[in-house]
C-alpha cells in the first residue's frame, strides 16, 4: 500500500499537496492538466525530488529519504529508458544486478523476460537496432525482472503511434496481472486510463486527489478536468 | 525541495581541484616570495617586457588581419578539400613548436627557399632570426586559430540573412556593411586578445628564433637567468612579471572572447548569391591557396628533409623518443586522474570547479617550472625530477582544454541518464564504469589525444630542468639544431611529428571506434 501522508511539493511558484493511499495491486492513472504536477508527483515517489513536507510510505515504512534505487519502485521515463551502449540483455540485466555480473541463472531469467515481452532471441542487439515499440518492450522486460511491488510509468509510450501504444498498455496490464504489482501511470489520454486503470488520481489546482473510479470520473468530470478534456 | 543529482561522490573532484589550485597557486606564491623585488627591474628586464609586448601585439594583429580574407574566402566558397583544409587548420594545436620552427627555417632561413629565390633575383636576403622570425612563427601557429575563430563568426550569420540580402539585390559591399562588418567587430577583439595572450607566454619560439638583448621574451629571460646565471632571485622576479602580464592578458581574453567551440559545424558553408564575380573568385582562391601553402610547405619540407635520415638516427634520438613517449603517457594519465573527477563534480552541480582548471591558462609553464624548482630545491635534486615535473606541468597545461571537452559530455550523460541510473541503483564506481565512461568515450579519446600530443611536442619546463644526460625528443632535437647536426635534427623532427600526430590519432580513434548508438 502506497501512502502519501500530507505530502507537500514546492518548486518556485509551483505547489502541490497530496494526501492519499493507493491499495496494493491497484492500477491507477494519474490525470490532470499540463503543468499540474503529474510527473513531479511521480518524481517524488521515485525519490528524484525531495518534498518540502510530509512523508511517502510503502506498507507503513517511511521511504521519504531513501535513495531512488533503494525504493520498492521500478520506473519508466518519457525517454532515455535504455542505455544505447549496452545490449538488450545488459539493459534488462541491470534490473537484476546493477553491476552486470550476470550468472547463468540471471541470464536465463533475462531471456525468460524477453520471451514474455515478445523479444525472443534479440538479447545481443543494441537499442539502436530496434524499433521504438521493441525498445519499449526491452524497458518493460527490465521492469519485469526488477520485480518491484510499485511500478511508475511517466508516459514512456508517448512517442509511439496509437495502435502501438494500446499494444504496450495491454502488455503492461498482462505483466502486472502476473506479478500483482501496484501501478501508477501518468497519462494525457483518458482512453489510456479507461483501457488499463480502473482508478484515477486527479492532479489539478495544487491538489492530488485520492483515487476515484476512472469511468465515473471521466463520465462526469469536475470543472478542472472538463476544461482540460475539452 | 531540490532535484537530486546522480548519487556519485563529488569529493574526488574537489580533491583534484584542490591539488591543481595548490600546485598552480603554490608555485606562483613560491615565485613571488622568492623574487628579489628590492633589486628592481634593470634595463635588460625592461627590454624583455617591451619585446614580449611588441611581438605579441604584432603577432595578434598580423594573424587576425591575414585571417579575415582567408576566413571570408572559406566562408563563401565550396570546393573539394574544403573540409580537409579546415581540419588542417586545427592541426597547429598539436604540432610541436620545434618542428614548425625547423620547417619555417627551411622556407625562410638563410639557405631556405625564399632566400635562394632572392639571391637568384639579386635581391637582399632576409633573416628569420629576431623580431620578424618570432612574429612569423607566431603567425604560422595563430593564423589558423584566427581563421577558425573568424570563420565561426561568419557561419554564425544565419543563412536566411544572406537569402534576404540576395532578395534585396545586395552586392558584396552592401553585404560587408550590413552583415559582415558588425560580425567582425564582435569577433575580432576576442580573437586578437586570445592570440595576444598565447604569444605572451611563448617560449620555444623565442628560444629558437629569438635571443640576444633585442629579441628576448620574459619567458626566455626566466630560462636564461636560470640556466646561464643560476640567478634564482632574478628568475623569480621575471616570473612575477610574467604572472602579472599573463594574468592581465588572460582576463582581457576571457572578457572579449566568446565561449568558442572546437569548430563544430564549420563544414557547411552558407549558400551565397553575392561574390560570384570573376575578380572575387580569383582573390578568394588566391587567399586560400596562399594560406594553405604557408601552412603546408614548411611541414612538407621537414618531411622531405627528414625522411631520408630516419634510418640513421643517432641512438640518443631514439632514447629521447622513448622518454618523451613515457612523459606523454604519464601526463595523459595524470590529466585523466584530475579531469575526470573534476568533470563529474562540475557536471553534477559544482560548475566553479571548471574555473579552477582554467588556472593552467593563467600560469605559464616556465613560471610553474620556476616555482616547482624553488619548492623542490631545498628538499631534493630538481634535475633528477626533470621528467616527472615535465609530465605534471604538461598535464596542468592540458587540463583546461580537457575540461572544456569532458564537462559538456559528462553533463549530457548526467542529464540524459541520471534518473535511469539512480532508479536502477547504478551509483559511484559502478556508474562510472558502466554508464559514464562508455558514453563519454569519444570525448575522452579526443581529450587524451590532445594531451598526449601536446605533451609529446612540448619544449618548455624540460629545458629548464634537464641535465645534458636527460632529454625529451623536442629538447634532443633542439640540441641537434644547436650543434648544426641538421640531418639528424630533420630525422628527429619527422619522428617527433609522427609520434605527436600518431598518439593523437590513436587515442582519438580509440574513442571513436566503439559501435555505439
Amino acid at each position: 500500500m502506497l501512502t502519501l501522508d500530507n505530502l507537500r511539493i514546492d518548486q518556485g511558484d509551483f505547489h502541490l499537496a497530496a494526501n492519499l493511499t493507493v491499495p496494493t495491486g491497484a492500477r491507477v492513472a494519474v490525470i490532470g492538466p499540463s503543468g499540474a504536477g503529474k510527473s513531479t508527483l511521480l518524481s517524488v515517489i521515485a525519490g528524484f525530488f525531495d518534498p518540502s513536507g510530509g512523508r511517502v510510505l510503502w506498507n507503513g515504512a517511511d521511504i521519504t529519504d531513501a535513495a531512488p534505487g533503494a525504493r520498492p519502485v521500478a520506473m519508466l521515463f518519457q525517454d532515455n529508458n535504455l542505455f544505447p551502449h549496452l545490449t538488450v540483455t545488459q539493459n534488462v540485466g541491470l534490473g537484476l544486478r546493477p553491476d552486470l555480473r550476470l550468472d547463468a541463472g540471471d541470464t536465463r531469467h533475462v531471456a525468460r523476460a524477453l520471451d514474455r515481452v515478445g523479444l525472443t532471441g534479440m538479447g545481443a542487439r543494441r537499442p539502436a537496432a530496434l524499433s521504438g515499440g521493441q525498445q519499449s518492450r526491452v524497458a518493460l522486460a527490465r521492469v519485469l525482472v526488477q520485480d518491484r511491488p510499485l511500478v511508475l510509468l511517466d508516459e514512456p509510450f508517448a512517442a509511439l503511434g496509437p495502435a502501438l501504444k494500446r499494444e504496450m498498455l495491454d502488455l503492461v496490464a498482462a505483466l502486472l496481472e502476473g506479478s500483482g504489482a501496484t501501478l501508477l501511470m501518468v497519462s494525457h489520454d483518458p482512453a489510456d486510463a479507461r483501457r488499463i486503470a480502473p482508478h484515477t488520481v486527479l492532479v489539478a489546482r495544487g491538489q492530488a486527489l485520492p483515487p476515484q473510479d476512472t469511468a465515473t470520473l471521466l463520465d462526469n468530470p469536475p470543472p478542472a478536468l472538463r476544461a482540460y478534456l475539452g | 525541495m531540490a532535484e537530486r543529482a546522480v548519487a556519485i561522490n563529488r569529493w574526488p573532484g574537489a580533491v583534484a581541484a584542490a591539488l591543481v589550485a595548490a600546485l598552480v597557486l603554490g608555485t606562483l606564491l613560491a615565485v613571488v616570495l622568492r623574487a628579489e623585488a628590492g633589486r628592481g627591474l634593470g634595463p635588460a628586464e625592461w627590454a624583455a617586457i617591451r619585446f614580449t609586448l611588441v611581438q605579441a601585439v604584432l603577432s595578434a594583429v598580423i594573424s587576425v588581419a591575414l585571417a579575415i580574407p582567408v576566413a571570408r574566402a572559406l566562408a563563401r566558397r565550396r570546393f573539394a578539400g574544403r573540409g580537409l583544409l579546415i581540419t588542417l587548420l586545427g592541426a597547429p594545436f598539436i604540432l610541436p613548436v620545434i618542428v614548425a620552427v625547423m620547417g619555417l627555417i627551411a622556407v625562410f632561413g638563410r639557405s631556405g627557399l625564399v632566400n635562394v629565390a632572392l639571391r637568384w633575383a639579386g635581391l637582399a636576403e632576409i633573416s628569420i632570426y629576431g623580431l620578424h622570425g618570432v612574429v612569423l612563427a607566431h603567425v604560422f601557429f595563430n593564423l589558423p586559430l584566427a581563421t577558425r575563430l573568424i570563420l565561426q563568426g561568419w557561419q554564425d550569420i544565419p543563412a536566411e540573412r544572406f537569402r534576404l540580402a540576395a532578395q534585396l539585390g545586395f552586392g558584396p559591399r552592401d553585404i560587408f556593411r550590413t552583415l559582415e562588418r558588425p560580425m567582425l567587430a564582435r569577433v575580432l577583439p576576442g580573437a586578437g586578445a586570445v592570440i595576444f595572450a598565447i604569444c605572451l607566454s611563448s617560449f620555444a619560439v623565442a628560444l629558437t628564433l629569438g635571443g640576444g638583448p633585442r629579441a628576448t621574451t620574459v619567458e626566455l629571460a626566466i630560462y636564461q637567468a636560470f640556466r646561464f646565471d643560476f640567478d634564482l632571485g632574478r628568475a623569480a622576479l621575471l616570473a612575477s612579471v610574467q604572472i602579472a602580464l599573463v594574468g592581465m592578458a588572460a582576463l582581457i581574453a576571457l572578457r572579449l572572447s566568446r565561449r568558442d567551440t572546437f569548430g563544430a559545424g564549420l563544414d557547411r558553408p552558407a549558400r551565397r548569391w553575392d561574390a560570384q564575380t570573376a575578380t572575387l573568385r580569383v582573390t578568394d582562391t588566391l587567399w586560400i591557396a596562399l594560406a594553405a601553402l604557408f601552412l603546408i610547405l614548411p611541414i612538407a619540407l621537414v618531411l622531405a628533409d627528414g625522411l631520408p635520415g630516419l634510418a640513421r638516427l643517432p641512438s640518443a634520438v631514439w632514447r629521447a623518443a622513448g622518454v618523451s613517449l613515457l612523459v606523454a603517457l604519464g601526463s595523459t594519465g595524470l590529466m585523466l586522474a584530475l579531469a575526470l573527477p573534476m568533470a563529474v563534480a562540475a557536471a553534477t552541480g559544482r560548475g566553479w570547479l571548471e574555473a579552477i582548471g582554467l588556472l593552467g591558462i593563467a600560469a605559464s609553464p616556465l613560471v610553474i617550472g620556476t616555482g616547482l624548482f624553488i619548492v623542490i630545491y631545498p628538499v631534493a635534486d630538481p634535475v633528477a625530477l626533470a621528467l616527472p615535473v615535465t609530465g605534471v606541468v604538461n598535464a596542468i597545461m592540458a587540463l583546461p582544454f580537457a575540461l572544456r571537452i569532458l564537462v559538456p559530455a559528462t553533463r549530457d550523460v548526467v542529464q540524459g541518464y541520471g534518473r535511469l541510473s539512480a532508479s536502477l541503483g547504478l551509483t559511484g564506481l559502478l556508474w562510472l564504469r558502466l554508464v559514464l565512461l562508455p558514453r563519454i568515450r569519444r570525448s575522452l579519446g579526443f581529450a587524451c589525444g590532445l594531451t598526449a600530443a601536446m605533451s609529446m611536442g612540448d619544449l618548455g619546463v624540460i629545458a629548464l630542468f634537464a641535465d645534458p644526460e636527460t632529454a625529451t625528443l623536442p629538447l634532443q632535437m633542439y640540441r641537434l639544431m644547436g650543434a648544426y647536426r641538421i640531418e639528424a635534427a630533420a630525422g628527429a623532427a619527422v619522428l617527433l611529428l609522427t609520434l605527436s600526430f600518431g598518439l593523437f590519432w590513436l587515442m582519438d580513434k580509440g574513442g571513436r571506434g566503439f559501435a555505439d548508438a
